[in-house]
């Protein structure tokens, strides 16, 4: 839990930090790991650091669990890890992707995000300042969906690659009784769509880390989708089923609904959004964008009756302005996703294997 | 489909019609091999002509024993590896350099022979040994960081040499006789560097057609049918369709940089063995710069797994699926042989895109028909 022992103590308005009096050139400046050894170092960690832009009513006691209103419906429960090199790219931090990760998660359930749990890992020598970037990040991304965060902990660990902090977090949400979205429900017939371009947020976090620059700038897509897929979903489309195509890209989550379903997804290359310069950069790292990973993509597969309306929900809503009808699903020869190519070719669309290598030349 | 594509296939479709033989054309470039899957373009080829790999892949093409010496590098204290990303899942006798990093190795990858130079100036109390393998396109940025690391004294900054030359290994596969071609698609990154009129000794003494060409579908479309019209009238000559990347010269700039560093040194080939005058050493005046003097690496004989077939398929003796390990013991995630490692390697990306087999163009169309 967020030191309990603090309990007592209450929450100090954010200003406190600069009047904060550690020994100079040291842990005012970084994560030490007496930052998590639950003494002075970690109350003032806690109150100075993360409660000022955090607390909520249910949060702020500090107690060992939080206490939550029932809730009404079906409770979807999810968990996840965030693990990214550098922690801060263009367009996000790991911050903002451990919110809209367990967002998304939660939302392409058909469920809305009610309550998130945080832990934050910390190496030592992290700067604080870079703490406090990525602790506003959660909280502004948490304010847009909007969902709260009711629970967490803090732990310092020794310096180890020189990530900086892992989150892993856990994340509640609430769902109509009776909604049924599942590979169960496509069928041969259906609409695949997208939200949006693919690749730019595996892109972006590549070449900041291989420290490649082009000539217009890369941005991850991380974004919190919730409200995007309400919209959708409260008009009344009938969504047979959504992944967010995080790890592995747009080829896992098709990888995932041909073996799934037993059906063929056939999708043409054209059709797939991709700004030009996530295709250049691609392009230069031998990268397939395919296999890229999103972190505010998600593939919906409707009726293709609900085609349009669908269509017209996404492109209303600011994080599906490029949404496009992507492909259909076919009866299956064979469980596999194929691509028409833009010269009209085809070829498999193959499931990702794991770490993508940038190639020689 | 775009007119122009249409166009092409029509006319490659035609144009075969009329050799009406069994065509067969080797791309040597990895790239090559990945765009032609990926773009679709292998789809629209007419049956009777198969499009084989050559040796162009730079990993696949690196012996035994270089991946072996580096591994052995990896292993001494002070030691970081610096490669580009393909080369960490090679496997060599001991494992790969991917195992040994999770076993606590220091192996950063890198995407340029420059990031591995800032690495040691960096950290001045480590020896940093770049491994610096690929063709004529990567050779020059290595030769510039040796002078680079030259002029500032960079003592703890070496590189493993394995630098090679594309067009030896073509004369070789020639001279060997043993895989029936009837021209080459040659590589656009490489010949931007060696200039086009590098393949001239392969038309004229070989009477094989040549044709450079680009990574764009409608470039390598255009390519093919440029060789194809070639068979049909029974000419061999050399074309370029990429005019505007590559010169005949190519880039004398590079060249007099290579020139200054390397000097063309016979050097071994998985597979192929030692061919003449296909690789770069480090000239004299920079073999203090050479990772197996300084640290006095001893690199044993190549030992191949015996039922791994990848030195057949760089020569386009045989496809992926004619290998028995393909798809069974060697895979992406377990590869055996490097044609499975990297991205560019011909088995990973038969893998990728031909499993499931949609054209076994294998089973269809024997070798023995070819000629």
């Amino acid at each position: 839990m967020i030191a309990r022992d603090a309990a007592s103590e209450a929450v100090r308005p954010a200003d406190v930090r600069k009047a904060s009096a550690f020994a100079a050139g040291s842990s005012d400046e970084f994560i030490v790991l007496a930052h998590g050894g639950g003494g002075e170092l970690t109350q003032r960690l806690i109150q100075e650091h993360v409660l000022p832009d955090l607390a909520n009513p249910i949060l702020a006691p500090l107690t060992d669990g939080a206490v939550m209103e029932p809730i009404d419906g079906e409770i979807v429960f999810t968990t996840d890890s965030y693990v990214v090199t550098p922690i801060e790219f263009p367009g996000g931090d790991i911050g903002r992707l451990a919110v809209c990760g367990t967002v998304n998660d939660l939302a392409v359930m058909g469920a809305e995000p009610v309550a998130i749990g945080l832990s934050l890992i910390i190496e030592e020598g992290l700067p604080l300042r870079t703490f406090d970037r990525v602790m506003a990040s959660i909280v502004a991304t948490a304010a847009e969906v909007p969902v709260r965060i009711v629970t967490g902990d803090t732990k310092v660990i020794e310096r180890r690659s020189g990530d900086g902090l892992l989150i892993n977090t856990a994340g509640i949400g609430r769902r109509r009784r009776g909604t049924v979205i599942g590979l169960e429900r496509i069928e041969p017939g259906d609409a695949i769509l997208i939200n949006g371009t693919i690749a730019d947020h595996g892109l972006t976090v590549m070449s900041t880390r291989h420290g490649i620059e082009f000539d217009s700038e890369l941005r991850s897509d991380a974004a919190p989708l919730y409200g995007l897929i309400h919209t959708v979903m409260a008009s009344g489309v009938d969504v047979h089923f959504m992944r967010d195509a995080t790890r592995g890209g747009l080829a896992g989550v098709l990888a995932d609904i041909c073996e799934g379903r037993g059906v063929t997804a056939v999708v043409e290359e054209s059709r797939i959004p991709m700004t030009s310069t996530s295709r250049h950069a691609a392009e230069m790292l031998g990268l397939d964008p395919l296999t890229v990973a999103n972190e505010g993509k998600v593939v919906l597969v409707v009726a293709q009756s609900h085609v349009e309306q669908a269509l017209a929900c996404l492109r209303g809503h600011p994080f599906g302005r490029r949404a496009e009808v992507i492909g259909t699903i076919s009866d299956a020869q064979s469980p596999l996703a194929e691509l028409v190519t833009r010269i009209g070719g085809r070829r498999i669309i193959p499931r990702p294997y794991g770490e993508d290598l940038p190639r020689i030349c | 489909m775009s007119a122009t594509i249409g166009l092409l296939r029509d006319e490659l479709a035609a144009c075969c019609e009329r050799i009406d033989r069994p065509l067969q054309l080797m791309e040597v470039c990895g790239t090559h091999t990945v765009s032609l899957f990926r773009s679709g373009v292998r789809s629209l080829l007419p049956a009777s002509l198969r499009m084989v790999s050559g040796p162009g892949c730079p990993v696949c093409v690196t012996a035994q024993r270089h991946i072996d010496a580096a591994i052995e590098l990896a292993q001494r204290d002070g030691v970081l590896i610096a490669t580009y990303g393909d080369m960490l899942r090679v496997p060599g006798r001991a494992g790969s350099l991917e195992r040994l990093r999770a076993l606590g190795a220091r192996v950063l990858v890198v995407n340029s022979a420059r990031t591995a130079l800032q690495a040691a100036r960096e950290d001045r109390g480590t020896d940093v040994v770049f491994l610096a393998v690929g063709f004529e396109t990567t050779a020059p940025a290595t030769a510039a960081v040796l002078l680079e690391a030259e002029r500032g004294g960079d003592e703890n900054f070496s590189v493993l040499t394995s630098h090679k030359r594309v067009v030896p290994a073509m004369l070789a596969l020639l001279t060997a006789g043993e895989v029936p071609l009837d021209g080459f698609l040659c590589p656009g990154h490489v010949s931007v560097i060696i200039g086009a009129e590098a393949y001239r000794p392969i038309v004229e003494r070989h009477r094989k057609p040549c044709v450079v060409a680009g990574f764009e579908p409608e470039q390598m479309m255009r390519g093919i049918l440029a060789l194809a019209r070639q068979v049909e009238s029974g000419r061999a000559a050399l074309e370029n369709v990429y005019r505007g990347v590559v010169s005949d010269d190519g880039n004398r700039v590079a060249q007099a940089l290579m020139r200054r560093v390397f000097v063309a040194a016979d050097t071994p080939w998985r597979a192929l063995g030692t061919l003449r005058e296909s690789g770069l050493d480090l000239s004299p005046a920079y073999r203090r710069f050479d990772a197996m003097r300084r640290f006095g690496v001893h690199v044993g004989e190549d030992v191949d797994d015996p039922e791994c077939r990848c030195g057949e398929v760089i020569q386009g003796k045989v496809e992926p699926a004619e290998c028995p390990l393909f798809a069974t013991r060697c895979t992406p995630l377990t590869p055996i042989g490097p044609c499975m490692v990297s991205s560019e390697g011909t088995c990973a990306a038969w893998h990728r895109f031909e499993r499931g087999a949609r054209s076994r163009r294998a089973a269809r169309f024997p070798q023995e028909v070819l000629r």
